[in-house]
Order: C-alpha cells, then structure tokens, then sequence
C-alpha cells in the first residue's frame, strides 16, 4: 500500500508525528551546538522524551516507559554529576567545540551520511506504510518473550551490567591510603 | 504512517549525533552525543518491529538490550572520564595525546 503526500498531510497521526518529530530533532541539535554544557545534557532530555513519546505512538510502551525510567531517570543524572566533577574551578576554560576549520568537514560527512541513508531508504520503501496496532504491546507479551526466547542474551546482558557496575566502581574510587599496613 | 519517516527520522539524529560525536571538545558532551546515536538506533528498532509486526517483538527487545547497554556505557565512559579529570586536570579530548611519559 503506497501513500501520496496529500494522503499523508491528510492523516491526523502525521500531525502527531511532526509534533513530536521537530522537538526531538531540535533537541538533538542543541545537544551538538550548545555553547552550555548543563543545557547540551537539558536537551538531551528532550530528545530522549521524543523517542519515549514515538515508541509510545507506536504501541511500545513498555519501551517508551523504560526510556524515561532508565534514560531521563538514571543517565542524565549521571551526565550532570559527570559535568558537576569535571567542571571544577581548576579546569582551563576551552571551548566546547572544535574551530569552525574543523567543524566544516563534519557537518559535510553529516549530511553525505543523512543523504546516503535516506536515498536507500527512499528507494528501497517507497512510501509503504506503517500498520498502527490496535492496541499497546503488552508488558506481560514483551515479559513472556523475554524468558522464553530471548532468555541468554537477557542473561548475559544482565552479567555486562553486572561487570560494568563492577569497574565503574573500581575505576572510579581513589585508592585508599596504605598507612595501616602491619 | 509510512515507514520511511521513522527511518529518515532516525537517520536525521543519527547524522546530528556523528557530527556532535567529531566536533565535541569535552568528554562528557561527545558521550552525550553517542546517547543521541543510539536513540536513532532505538526508533529503528521499535519501528521496523511495528511495520513487520513480529509475532516475538524482536524489535522491542533489542531495544530493551540496548538501553541496558548504553546504561552501562555511560556508566563506564563517566568513570573513565573522571579518572582522567583526576589525573589530568581536564576533561577535553583533544588533549588526551600522550600514550606514555
């Protein structure tokens, strides 16, 4: 089933699209440009609610839901304590971004790679559409698939992060002063 | 809905997150900008799941694993980063070019 532009415009849940699309879009551009630390991770946030918001659109809650829990809830906080130690009053006050000679070549492979990604996408989908489900992906659907078939990737992304909780906290800690020794 | 704006979308802030990837200074902002790519990741994954309507929600879950992961990421790069704050007085990557004293 294709779909025409005037089709498209016509839809109500396009509108709903552009609304949230834009957002998220501009968000993500403040993320790369911002000259304030504090808002570049602020505006993550609305980037990251942007994504929440289309899974949700798109019957994935529990997804949308885990975004704003673990990404919103956990990671921005530790963007800012990260921003809160190392923005400390010894630090040499750089700019945030490479000078502009150096920022031309980025923006061009930006757009080459934006470009090369939706010629093939344009040409390989045409305008089929998405079927909007009926009702959400329940939770209990994604829990049952999640131990049934997906249970030893579940598992062994479970010891990653088991690992990963293990060196941040070795990483991160000041060795302790050997004084008591004998 | 056409499967072809989720994907232009998605491809959109993943070139916006390469481009905050190559031209950021400081360590915490390019770690953000990596956050930006693998949200990108993320709007594929959840709809292509929807448009080939997976009885298992491959999609969803791959999703779900790379939250996980990207948590863990974070994580790991922060601690990376302040550990190098600590011993080098600064958090800009363009000054981390010594190998080795």
């Amino acid at each position: 089933m294709t779909v025409t532009f005037a089709d498209w415009i016509t839809e109500t849940a396009n509108w709903v699209f552009l609304l949230i699309a834009i957002p998220t879009l501009a968000g993500a551009v403040f993320v790369v440009t911002a000259r304030n630390v504090v808002r570049a991770v602020l505006a993550l946030v609305v980037t990251l609610a942007g994504t929440a918001a289309l899974f949700m659109m798109l019957g994935a809650e529990f997804v949308g839901w885990t975004v704003v829990l673990v990404y919103i809830g956990a990671v921005i906080i530790l963007f800012l304590m990260g921003i809160m130690i190392t923005q400390a009053p010894l630090t040499r006050k750089t700019d945030l971004s490479q000078p502009m000679s150096m920022r031309a070549p980025a923006v061009l492979l930006s757009v080459i790679l934006f470009g090369v990604i939706a010629w093939a996408v344009i040409v390989s989908f045409g305008a089929e559409a998405v079927p909007l489900p009926d009702e959400a992906t329940s939770t209990a659907s994604i829990g049952e698939t999640l131990f049934t078939n997906w249970v030893i990737p579940f598992e062994a992304v479970s010891f990653v992060l088991l690992a990963a909780l293990v060196g941040g906290i070795s990483l991160a800690r000041r060795d302790p002063v050997e004084e008591d020794v004998g | 809905m056409t499967i072809v704006q989720f994907v232009l979308l998605g491809a959109a802030l993943f070139s916006i997150g390469l481009y905050g990837v190559l031209t950021r200074r400081n360590a915490v902002l390019v770690l953000a900008s990596v956050e930006v790519m693998l949200a990108a990741v993320n709007v594929n994954l959840v709809a292509f799941d929807v448009y080939l309507g997976d009885a298992s929600s491959a999609g969803q879950i791959m999703a779900l694993f790379i939250i996980a992961l990207a948590a863990a990421e974070v994580g790991i790069g922060i601690a990376i980063v302040l550990m190098i704050f600590r011993n080098r007085r600064s958090a800009d990557v363009d000054e981390l070019d010594v190998m080795r004293y």
